[in-house]
Formats: C-alpha cells, sequence, structure tokens
C-alpha cells in the first residue's frame, strides 16, 4: 500500500513560462563556426612565425611569414607554381584512376570467387605495409627517370587501401539488404551497381580518402627524390630546385602549396561529397 | 446450386500458392540442420495465412523458402503451379528489420524502385508510389530519407513498397516483432484495413498467438524441431474488438496449448 495520493492535473501553456527557445548572441553564434576557430588559430600561428623570423633575422634558413607569401604570390603570377602544380596533378589523376581501376577488378574478383577473396587478402597482407615510395628504386630500374615510374608508385600507394576497404564495405552489407535486392528481381550487375556499391558507400568513400592521401603524400615524396626529366618537373621537384639556390621563401611557398591542395581536396571536395551522399543519407553522422 | 457446389468440391480449384511435402534444411558450420520436415499447406487468392509457432520450427525459414531464397531437398513449392526457384518481385517480401529499405533513397524512390527495376514507366511507378504510400499514410514524408523515420514508419513504407509492386504474393516476416506494443497494435489495424481495400494475398509468420488470431484468416500451426504442420485453424471471423470474446480466449488456449504441449514432449526427448 502507497501513501502517495493519485492526482491529474492540466499543465501551463509554455507561453506563460516565457520563450521556451531563445536564441544565442551574436558572440556565441560565430564561435559556434568551426571556421571561424580555424581561421584564428591560423592568424595567431602566422603572427608568431613573423616575429620569430623578424627577430632570427636569418631568412637562408627561416624566411618570414611576409617574405614567404610574397614569393607564393610571384610563383602564382608568373605561372611557374600553377604550371609545377599541374604536371604533379596529372601524373597523380592518371596513377589514382588506374589504381582505382585495378582495386574495382580486384574487389570484384574477390566478392564474387573464393580464390579472389583469397588472392586479395593475401596481396593486401603482403603489400599493405609496404610503403610505396620504397619501391621506387625498383621503378626507375624497370620504367627509367619520368612518369612511368611515378605513376607505378602512385598505383601502389592507391590499390591496396581503396581494395581493402571495397571488399570490407562489401562484406559488411546487411543480409536484409541483399534479400530485399533479391526479391526486387536484382541479379548480376545490375545488383552490385543498385545495391552493393551504394550500401558500401560509407567505406569506399572512406578508402577513396585514403587512396588519395596516401598518393599525394607519396607523389611529392617521389618527386623530390628523382625531380625532373625533360623539364617536366612537379611541385616536388620545384621544392627541391629552390633548396638548391637556397631560395627558402620559395621552399615555403611550395609547401603551403602542397598544404594547400592537401586541404581543399580533403576538406572541400571529399567534404563535399560526404555532405551529398553518407551524411544525407544518414549512413554517417554530421 | 447443390449441384455446382458438389461440382466445386469434386474439383477445387488450384490454390495460388502450394506447398507440397516441403523439406528444408540448412548448414551451420557443424551441423546439418533440419528446419521443416514434409510440410504441406495451401494458399489461395485472398488468404491471410499465417505460420505461427514457436523458435527453431523454421516458420522463417518456410517463408524465405517461399520468396525463393531457400530450395527444398525434398518435395516443392509452386507458384500458379510453376516451381518456385529463385527471388523475384511477384513474391514481394517485408523483413522484420528496420534497415530493408535502402538508405540512400527517399521514401518516395524508396517505393518505386521495384517498379523501376521491373520495367514500369516512371511517370507510372512514381504515382503508384505516391498512392500506396497514402494508404499506409506516410504522403507528408515522401521526399524524406528512412533514417529520418521511426520503426513503425520503416515498416510501414516497406508494407507499401511491397504493396505497390502488386505481387500475387505478399511475404511478411515478424514485421512487428521490433516494434512497442501500442505501435504493434496500431499496425496490425492499418493492415487489416488495407486489406479490407484491395483483397491481397499475406502469408504472415509470428511467433505470437495473440497476433496471429488479430491478423490471420487461416493459421497453420508449426510444431518445433523440425518444423512439422500440427494444425490448420481458421480464425478470419476474430479480430481486436474480440479480444475478450470466449471465441477469441478459447482459440488461443487451443492453440497454445498445442505448441506447449509439443514443447514437453520435445523436452521429454531431449
Amino acid at each position: 500500500m502507497t501513501r502517495r495520493p493519485e492526482f491529474e492535473r492540466h499543465v501551463t501553456m509554455p507561453k506563460a513560462l516565457g520563450d521556451v527557445a531563445k536564441k544565442l548572441s551574436i558572440g556565441e553564434r560565430i564561435v559556434n563556426h568551426a571556421w571561424v576557430r580555424r581561421v584564428l588559430i591560423l592568424l595567431v600561428i602566422a603572427c608568431a612565425w613573423e616575429f620569430y623570423a623578424r627577430w632570427l633575422q636569418n631568412p637562408l634558413s627561416f624566411p618570414t611569414f611576409f617574405d614567404t607569401i610574397t614569393a607564393l604570390w610571384d610563383g602564382m603570377v608568373s605561372g611557374i607554381i600553377p604550371l609545377r602544380l599541374s604536371i604533379t596533378l596529372q601524373t597523380l589523376i592518371v596513377g589514382y584512376a588506374l589504381g582505382l581501376f585495378v582495386a574495382a577488378i580486384l574487389t570484384s574478383l574477390a566478392v564474387t570467387t573464393r580464390i579472389g577473396t583469397d588472392i586479395l587478402s593475401t596481396l593486401t597482407a603482403m603489400f599493405n605495409p609496404l610503403p610505396a615510395i620504397a619501391l621506387l628504386p625498383l621503378a626507375l630500374l624497370w620504367f627509367g627517370l619520368g612518369r612511368p615510374s611515378l605513376v607505378f608508385v602512385i598505383i601502389h600507394s592507391v590499390l591496396w587501401a581503396v581494395a581493402l576497404n571495397m571488399h570490407s564495405g562489401f562484406l559488411s552489407v546487411s543480409e536484409t539488404l541483399r534479400m530485399a535486392g533479391r526479391t526486387f528481381g536484382l541479379t548480376g550487375l545490375r545488383f552490385v551497381t543498385g545495391i552493393l556499391i551504394p550500401a558500401a558507400f560509407p567505406a569506399i568513400l572512406a578508402g577513396l580518402k585514403i587512396g588519395w592521401a596516401f598518393a599525394w603524400r607519396t607523389l611529392i615524396a617521389a618527386e623530390l627524390v628523382f625531380g625532373v626529366s625533360s623539364g617536366q618537373g612537379g611541385l616536388g621537384w620545384y621544392i627541391f630546385e629552390n633548396r638548391n639556390t637556397l631560395d627558402t621563401a620559395s621552399v615555403f611557398a611550395g609547401l603551403l602549396t602542397v598544404m594547400g591542395v592537401g586541404l581543399l581536396v580533403e576538406g572541400v571536395i571529399f567534404r563535399f561529397i560526404e555532405a551529398k551522399t553518407i551524411r544525407r543519407w544518414g549512413m554517417q553522422r554530421g | 446450386m447443390p449441384l455446382d457446389m458438389t461440382a466445386d468440391m469434386a474439383k477445387p480449384t488450384p490454390a495460388l500458392v502450394s506447398v507440397n511435402g516441403v523439406t528444408l534444411q540448412y548448414k551451420t558450420p557443424d551441423h546439418l540442420v533440419t528446419a521443416t520436415y514434409q510440410v504441406s499447406f495451401q494458399i489461395d487468392a485472398g488468404d491471410r495465412l499465417v505460420l505461427l509457432g514457436p523458435s527453431g520450427c523454421g516458420k522463417s525459414t518456410l517463408l524465405k523458402s517461399i520468396a525463393g531464397f531457400h530450395a527444398p531437398v525434398e518435395g516443392d513449392i509452386r507458384l500458379k503451379e510453376r516451381v518456385i526457384t529463385h527471388p523475384g518481385p511477384d513474391r514481394m517480401m517485408v523483413f522484420q528489420e528496420f534497415d530493408q529499405l535502402l538508405p540512400w533513397k527517399t521514401v518516395l524512390h524508396n517505393v518505386a524502385y521495384p517498379m523501376l527495376v521491373n520495367g514500369v514507366a516512371q511517370d507510372d511507378a512514381l504515382a503508384r508510389a505516391r498512392d500506396a504510400i497514402s494508404k499506409v499514410n506516410l504522403i507528408k514524408f515522401c521526399d524524406v530519407y528512412p533514417h529520418m523515420l521511426s520503426g513503425g514508419m520503416k515498416q510501414r513504407v516497406a508494407i507499401a513498397r511491397a504493396m505497390a509492386m502488386r505481387p500475387d504474393v505478399l511475404l511478411m516476416d515478424e514485421p512487428y516483432a521490433a516494434l512497442d506494443a501500442l505501435t504493434r497494435r496500431k499496425m496490425q489495424d492499418e493492415l487489416l484495413s488495407l486489406w479490407n481495400d484491395t483483397q491481397f494475398t499475406l502469408v504472415f509468420v509470428t511467433h505470437s498467438i495473440e497476433e496471429a488470431l488479430v491478423v490471420g484468416s487461416r493459421i497453420v500451426v508449426l510444431s518445433p524441431h523440425p518444423g512439422q504442420v500440427r494444425a490448420e485453424v481458421h480464425c478470419h471471423h476474430l479480430d481486436h474488438t474480440m479480444r475478450e470474446t470466449e471465441a477469441f480466449q478459447s482459440l488461443a488456449k487451443r492453440i497454445s496449448s498445442m505448441l506447449f504441449d509439443d514443447a514437453d514432449i520435445a523436452g521429454g526427448h531431449s
């Protein structure tokens, strides 16, 4: 037996209690944007850099922020950085596309046959731990100085990460979704493109991002190692060349360009794809 | 008139779906499990047939076999006298799991997709999809992605998707088992009113006696390990409003004694 009395009551109308939802102040709303906070951090870093370099007074080893920006501007206006960048990007796109193509073939083999699964898992286990750049001496021996060597190394850096992610993505597609697809009458390639690829898209996209990151870093490193053939040097070569002439501000400008492109692809292009696909579909929170 | 009736009885119209002496087996890593043993029953057009039984009676496996995912090792399953060999859009299925909708398509396109895949013209498919969605009272949610819906709403979309395809038979595998009791009851009523509209043919799997009595017009009671037909019971006269009546309760008791007696026998043997 409980001593608490029963009761039933009417709740007060929300209006009587004042505003249920209240707007935050302008300051709070501005600071809530991640990019505002990041720009602030960048400003602080730029100031610290400028003051340290001015205090150091040694432009050969550490140019000022202002000199670096000037060198970057000059490089952009004279067209030398855009030229170097376009050579790098061309090589990258060829290597990335070929890497994805081979990864797609290996993965389709792996999801359709058991021997394909064994081949894929053995090869990824072997080659995934091997840094692609370690194959560069061998690539130079086989393909000579020039773009084919670079493309070979990029394919190697993209292929295993992407294939591994695609494969695990396909395996994780739920049995219910597969059965639903089959009751619609989907079979073969139509089943793969209609159900498997979109359902595995979060994993595939993660693979594409990792593949891109590997390829970009590997390519810059490879260009630094052997630089140029027949005047076709990329961004890595630009950095190497300017270090040789002790134009350190331009070396910094080259590094900033490498960062900038990396940020642009990872922070803008891939983010855009994510927002339009897996976040919109609720397959990733954000 | 009496003459006609005897003629009908002598030569019954062939069933829409006939399950003939079906034995189903599946492999686990260690065992070959017999899910059902020589199960036979017929489904006529407009039936609401419930496969009822405790877990381990192979009712879900049997339903998947009608869907075409699982070939019998003995006997056959025929739809309109043709042996079922693989899944197809003439036997749309509603699953228990909420992840049966395609997360990358809106509600409208989820419902329209099976029709588009099977060659229905775009305009026609979208119109039929809208019609089906409005029948399950979700027309406001046409352009919403599945992750924004509640579990009950997802199941209603799945039902709309299956109905829009106008399959010969609609298969439902414990579609309401993962819902809360209030939503489940609402969904059962909704399914019945949908059936009153179009009189589709339904095969419904459940382990709840009450759900079987409310949803079904006919119940096939299966015994466990392996599944065999224990009884076939009529219940087209029962619905939610009769839950408290003598007829409802006594039938529920009769079925539950069938299930529990069998469980005791099985327990005694093992």
